[in-house]
């Protein structure tokens, strides 16, 4: 009880501090120092213009032949005089005043129709979507300027028609943006549960579709109002929109046109104007646009880099990388988390010292524990092909790091599968991308550990050497084949490709090879497959694929991410069946991610369980599916059903796995676990040997087939107060 | 809920969905998919239909129809003896609710968890603020969540948390029948069982009747009471739950539970097996399953048989020429 009460005042804690980290779009816009300006002035412009019935200002449209042409800086007539001798001050505010409005008006109506027009276009679809969008094509067709004159024309001139043109000129702009948005929002499985929940569709446009299409308004209208301004004033210039004797900024343009050469300060006053106003807006407008993209907002706009940075003066456990396997002594101990708080590092230090009579967790010694006793003796003298040592992988975003991956050991021999379990979020993909610095960076950092490959320290490899690495001696199968094959190139030619990025052999071998791949992978029809599109091939098809993209250079390490999981059961079958027989055959090795445990136990030799950035149990996979040592294991296999077992209880693992970058002091599971004592929360707890093969990161392990004490079990309950059931159906 | 008098609660008859099809504007014709093949189901009072089958199958098709977000090209829907297939989504959705795979994306990013959840009461229910209120309470503790989530907005919420919600706006609008299209495959493995455990559970407490769809044998092999298997727009098998799973009569049903990966057991290598469907756009005329089926023959390549009872008792009925034997 006292658990889950602890594991929720965290989450709320949590929560609230997650919603003041997340910057308001306020403070986004202020950051931008050029949108900042343009608020700025175009504040100072409002204001001026707002106040223009209480400042202390001439009559705009008296005139005074007497004083007319005054120069800038005359008494009584601070930016001089016009040709009827009006004072330009008092015409400039009172035209800015006008112009603006008739621009916001304008722009305003153009995105209620044009947003009107797009969300019905959008949601309705189907004809009243072709009829309405055919229109808006006509509309466009004209050039702008024209329309605006036709409208005009047929409307009669003066500054309301005028603004009625700009706004129906602009509309087709609207209506086009929205109805791309809407398309896509309409089809969005939030939409039916509007439906089902009643609605009709006018009140699913409005509660449901536009509060997710305004900020997209928002942005346009933003970037459109200078615009707008600029246009009112181009037919008022014209003479087609403010009549005289009023001022706007266009007509007074025009005014100043006729006396340009005499005095060129009249129409330049204004056309100043124009420009500080339309500047403004744009700047603000461009601020607003990228602080509401969510993509901007979450600081994704740089192009990753190449390969993942690798923190300089990262520490580096000491020992080897793969070259004297099983020699290990305690210095291949996981270093330690490097640049945390000083009382952390202190825990961690006062912990190694302590660990250093320990068993070696991180060395090769786990190995020959952990394969079978046959493999023990070959593999003294058989180079690991992936020896990974303390490797912490962070995301560095803004003030938090995220410890995705916290001190990881992984050790894999030639022909070897190694399965790395763990719930979405505990860093197994984090760890596997690392390999071959495919993390993006930034925010990624690989800040501590090596990568052994068959010796070599990854870490310090060249870019050129990760390059020739890459799709050759190691390769990847990733989850979803579809967004990881090209969509536009046959799946021939993208295999021909693989093969010729890292063999010197023509088109013709290579394209014999990528056939003879096809057939290694048991693709039916294999040549005529070659010139399929990846979208023409079925899901197991597309998989088999990539497999044979991953085999094209002979690798010698396969890592395999979720490669099953998107595939129907049946299709999953033979696609395990198929990269173990290759696997065994090629004596490659293999690094399987996975979540589910029936997966597992059909393809890997071993098991590393990951939680929260941390291995905590490894060993061969039979024992830990059988009688795992760590609590969490047991409660992760506990927690699926299991075919042939429809009576079997289910119980949750209660509460959510810690944030990364707030990791509690000791074991990161204790706030979930049913044996946490106070112990528990303490220090570094090392990954040891607990019994038989297995090795665990835990303090009170389970001992071979004790099933997690049932009393404890009902009593707990889950973060949100929820009262666990156990099913016995 | 009172129990209804009709045995049958919901009676699916020949339903069938083709997409496309037709002619454009230019009267070229435009290429025909049949998603769902007249299929006929009868759902009882009570009961858990399990609804297995892979991707491509139809299931989802069938679910959305069965809820009224699509209407059938063919067949009737009726509940309690009332057609409802021309009735649209209102009609269906005040008796048979949904819910989604995908928790977070079926609620709206920008209403709170109160806005989501009162729209059924009010726009099914008609009920007033006060009663909403009342009921929006007991809703959430009903589905382990607390009331002052109810001011929150979606993305606050954990993936199971979301989901819980997702059954929460389902059950608002008190129906008698709840479709779950995948309600746990996007869940992670650890929150699965939370899901499972509290529909359980509300199943019990208010007399519910489901229909759950799914490609993880494991679950639906735990949480249903009857299974109807999918292949290709058509069911092949149905039959009690524990009687499936112990004997299925149909090679496809056989080769769906052999496939199913369980912790320590090697699976059983189904030789040839390339697990390619026909092309929807040019079905073969006999048994869809023929040509990855190692008993199939002529017969089954000419017609596809009609779903009948076979030698396992009247509940338990099989699309097929040449059932597998019950297992020696």
């Amino acid at each position: 009880m006292t658990s889950a009460a602890t594991t929720s005042d965290t989450k709320a804690q949590t929560t609230a501090r997650e919603r003041r980290e997340r910057p308001s779009t306020f403070a986004l816009i202020l950051n931008n120092r050029l949108a900042a300006a343009g608020l700025v002035v175009l504040g100072l412009i409002v204001v001026t213009a707002l106040a223009a019935p209480i400042l202390p200002l001439a009559d705009p449209n008296a005139t005074d032949p007497a004083s007319r042409l005054a120069p800038l800086f005359s008494e009584n007539h601070l930016l001089g005089t016009d040709a009827l001798g009006r004072d330009m001050l008092s015409r400039l505010v009172w035209g800015t005043r006008v112009s603006l409005v008739v621009g916001f008006s304008a722009s305003l109506i153009a995105a209620l129709f044009g947003s009107a027009i797009g969300l019905t276009a959008g949601y309705a679809g189907g004809r009243t979507d072709q009829i309405l969008m055919r229109l808006i094509d006509l509309m466009m067709a004209f050039p702008y300027i024209l329309l605006a004159l036709a409208i005009v024309a047929i409307l009669g001139p003066g500054l309301v028609n005028a603004l009625y043109a700009i706004a129906i000129v602009n509309v087709p702009f609207f209506a086009r943006n929205i109805r791309g948005i809407t398309v896509g929002l309409a089809r969005r499985e939030f939409v039916d549960a509007a439906r089902l929940s009643g609605k009709g569709p006018l009140r699913i446009l409005w509660s449901d579709i536009l509060p997710n299409v305004l900020p997209t308004i928002v942005i346009t209208l933003s970037t459109t109002v200078g615009w707008m301004i600029l246009e009112t004033a181009g037919l008022s210039f014209l003479g087609l929109g403010a009549q005289p004797p009023q001022a706007d900024l266009g007509s007074m343009l025009g005014d100043g046109r006729k006396v340009m050469f005499t005095a060129p300060t009249i129409s330049l006053v204004p056309g100043l104007m124009i420009f500080l106003i339309v500047m403004s807006i744009n700047l603000i407008g461009d601020g607003i646009r990228d602080a509401l993209d969510p993509r901007l907002r979450s600081g994704a706009s740089a192009r990753p880099s190449f390969r993942t940075r690798v923190a300089k003066g990262r520490e580096t456990p000491a020992g080897d990388t793969g070259r004297q396997p099983g020699k290990a002594s305690g210095s291949v101990h996981p270093p330690l988390p490097a640049g945390i708080s000083p009382t952390r590092g202190e825990i961690d230090r006062t912990e190694t010292s302590a660990a250093a009579d320990l068993p070696p967790c991180g060395g090769d010694a786990r190995q020959g524990r952990g394969g079978s006793s046959r493999s023990d003796k070959d593999d003294q003298s058989v180079h690991p092909t992936l020896a990974v040592r303390g490797l912490e992988t962070q995301f560095h975003i803004g003030q938090s790091v995220y410890r995705a991956s916290n001190g990881v050991d992984l050790t894999i021999r030639p022909g070897e599968c190694l399965g790395l379990v763990g719930e979405s979020g505990s860093g197994k993909s984090v760890t596997a991308m690392s390999i071959m610095g495919l993390v993006p960076s930034p925010p990624g950092v690989i800040a501590g550990g090596r990568i052994g490959f068959k010796g070599e320290d990854l870490t310090d490899a060249s870019n050129a050497r990760i390059r020739q690495l890459r799709g050759g001696a190691v390769s990847h199968v990733f989850q979803d084949p579809l967004a990881t094959l090209h969509p536009l190139f046959s799946v021939g030619d993208q295999i021909v490709e693989a093969i010729r990025a890292h063999q010197s052999l023509s088109t013709r071998e290579a394209d014999a090879k990528a056939r003879d791949l096809l057939d290694l992978v048991r693709v039916p029809n294999a040549a005529q497959r070659m010139k399929a599109l990846p979208h023409e091939l079925s899901g197991g098809l597309r998989q088999r694929v990539s497999i044979a993209m991953a085999l094209a250079n002979d690798p010698e390490l396969i890592i395999a991410d979720e490669p099953t999981t998107a595939l129907d059961v049946t299709v999953q079958a033979e696609v395990l069946r198929l990269l173990d027989g290759l696997r065994r055959d090629r004596n490659t090795a293999v690094l399987f991610i996975t979540h589910d445990f029936g997966v597992v136990s059909e393809i890997a030799d071993r098991v590393a369980v990951m939680y929260a950035g941390r291995i905590v149990e490894t060993g061969p996979t039979a024992e830990i599916l059988t009688r795992p040592a760590h609590p969490y294991t047991r409660m992760l296999i506990d927690c699926v059903p299991v075919m042939g077992e429809p009576g079997r209880r289910l119980d949750a693992v209660p509460g959510r796995p810690p944030a990364v970058n707030r990791l509690p002091a000791g074991c990161a599971f204790a706030d979930r676990c049913p044996r946490v004592e106070s112990d528990c929360r303490r220090g570094e707890i090392p990954l040891e040997e607990k019994r038989g093969n297995l090795e665990a990161r835990c303090l009170h392990p389970l001992e071979a087939g004790e099933a997690l004490s049932g009393d404890v079990r009902t009593a707990a309950t889950t973060s949100d107060g929820t009262p666990r059931h156990g099913r016995s159906a | 809920m009172n129990t209804s008098p009709d045995p049958s609660l919901i009676e699916i008859r020949n339903l069938a969905r083709t997409f496309g099809g037709g002619r454009s504007l230019f009267g070229t014709k435009k290429p025909e998919l049949t998603a769902v093949r007249g299929v006929s189901l009868d759902l009882e009072k009570g009961e858990t239909l399990g609804v297995v089958g892979e991707s491509g199958c139809g299931k989802s098709t069938l679910a959305r129809m069965l809820v009224g977000l699509d209407t059938p090209s063919r067949g009737t829907i009726r509940l309690s003896g009332e057609n409802l297939t021309d009735g649209g989504t209102r009609a269906l959705a005040r008796r048979v609710q949904y819910v989604f795979q995908d928790p977070v994306s079926s609620l709206n990013p920008r209403q709170t968890i109160r806005d989501i959840l009162e729209a059924p009461m009010r726009h099914l229910l008609g009920l007033g603020s006060r009663e909403r209120k009342e009921r929006l309470e007991r809703l959430i503790e009903d589905v382990n969540l607390r009331p002052e989530f109810l001011e929150r907005y979606p993305h606050e919420f954990s993936g199971g948390q979301a989901q819980r919600i997702g059954i929460a706006r389902a059950l608002a609008a008190e129906p008698a029948v709840v479709v779950l299209d995948e309600p746990v495959s996007a869940l992670d493995v650890s929150v699965q069982a939370q899901v499972l455990n509290l529909l359980d559970r509300l199943k019990r407490e208010r007399g519910l009747t489901y229909v759950f769809i799914s490609h993880d044998l494991a679950v639906v092999e735990s949480v249903a009471t009857r299974v109807a298997v999918m292949y290709f727009g058509e069911i092949v098998e149905t039959a009690p739950a524990r009687e499936m799973f112990r004997a299925p009569l149909h090679p496809y049903t056989k080769l769906l539970i052999d496939s199913a990966p369980v912790p320590n057991r090697k699976r059983a290598a189904s030789a040839g097996d390339s697990g390619e469907l026909p092309d929807p756009y040019d079905p073969p005329p006999g048994c869809p399953f023929a040509p990855r089926c190692p008993r199939a023959d002529e017969d089954c390549r000419a017609a596809m048989p009609r779903l009948e009872a076979k030698d396992r008792g009247k509940e338990h009925l099989a699309a097929c020429c040449h059932p597998t034997p019950r297992r020696a």
